[in-house]
């Protein structure tokens, strides 16, 4: 006998991610899920978001790792309440635990948090933890063709910081390509070309980040 | 690489259906994967091996079909595959796609008895 189920095989960490939403929303959190490859520079955009932010905004961050607490402790310097998950070897963050994190943080004392995510273009984007705003970086030596080789990622992101632009004079990643790749599939998404290394189009990045955070 | 999780997913909704429907036994779960999912048909099945072992699904057949990611224009409305290094429209050639296709990840039935 044939039974039809038709139930998404996520559900369980969809549901998860739905209640961690109310929670955040309750506290008034306005939370951001941070995806990249390793090494693109989701530490390096927190700190600098951190350093701009920290005197007007009340900031957190829960950190992804498969080990270490190495991101922990460079933000943890900046006296910002921070939690480290360690996945023991998961690819990806998941709704579960987010939920369990968040019960280490004192919601009601935070306007951001960033949830920066397991370094990998793959895996994060299909598990949903509750953000408001599904964001990536993509950093110039990474290539412009990336939109190409991991789509799900560019259509479930909608910003996207693309780092390391100071590099661009020695490469040959070609940003306009890559607006129009991304935008071919993605026409919604706001793109920032920054620098965490010199600063440059951070402002940008900011007045977009001020601008969601009171529109919550 | 998050088969085993994914697989523990997917086996306890048939486990739950298959309990509705009073079923003594699975022998088969039929999936809906789309291709941009990451998704490994045989670590998936060897990972449902081992985990439906002391369970009534145990050696239960699993059937992927698996959806080619499909874009619609939104200019014209053309809906195509898009090609590996392109996404503009081959009927109007704009560059302005949604994804209608390819994101499936759902269990389709079971087959009990």
């Amino acid at each position: 006998m044939k039974v039809k189920v038709l139930q998404n095989i996520l559900d369980a960490n969809n549901q998860i991610a739905h209640r961690n939403r109310e929670a955040l929303d309750k506290a008034g959190v306005f939370a951001i899920n941070i995806m990249s490859s390793p090494g693109a520079g989701k530490t390096s955009l927190i700190l600098q978001t951190i350093a701009r932010l920290k005197d007007k905004v009340r900031i957190a961050v829960i950190e992804g790792d498969i080990a270490s607490t190495i991101d922990a402790d460079k933000i943890g310097k900046t006296e910002i309440p921070v939690v480290q998950i360690n996945t023991g070897g998961a690819c990806h963050l998941d709704a579960n635990m987010i939920n369990n994190a968040l019960d280490n943080l004192s919601l009601k004392d935070i306007d951001l948090l960033f949830i920066e995510n397991v370094g990998n273009l793959v895996c994060p984007a299909e598990f949903k933890l509750g953000a408001h705003k599904q964001m990536m970086l993509l950093s110039t030596p990474e290539g412009d063709d990336k939109p190409y080789k991991y789509p799900l990622m560019f259509t479930e992101s909608e910003v996207i910081v693309l780092n390391k632009i100071d590099l661009l004079p020695h490469l040959d990643f070609d940003v306009k390509a890559f607006k129009k790749a991304v935008r071919g599939i993605n026409p919604g998404v706001k793109i920032f070309p920054v620098s965490c290394k010199t600063g440059e189009g951070l402002d940008d990045w900011i007045s977009w980040l001020e601008a969601a955070l009171k529109g919550r | 690489m998050h088969e085993l999780s994914v697989t523990q997913g997917m086996l306890d909704i048939a486990l739950e259906k298959a309990k509705e429907a009073r079923a003594s036994r699975i022998t088969a779960i039929n999936l809906v994967i789309g291709e941009m999912s990451s998704i490994i048909d045989d670590c998936v099945q060897f990972y449902f091996d081992f985990l439906s072992k002391d369970s009534i699904a145990s050696g239960a057949k699993l059937t992927f079909t698996r959806i080619p990611m499909q874009v619609r224009c939104r200019s014209c409305g053309f809906s195509f595959q898009p090609d590996k290094t392109a996404w503009s429209c081959p009927q109007c050639g704009k560059w302005d796609a949604q994804v209608v296709a390819g994101q499936e990840f759902y269990v389709e039935s079971i087959e009990v008895e």
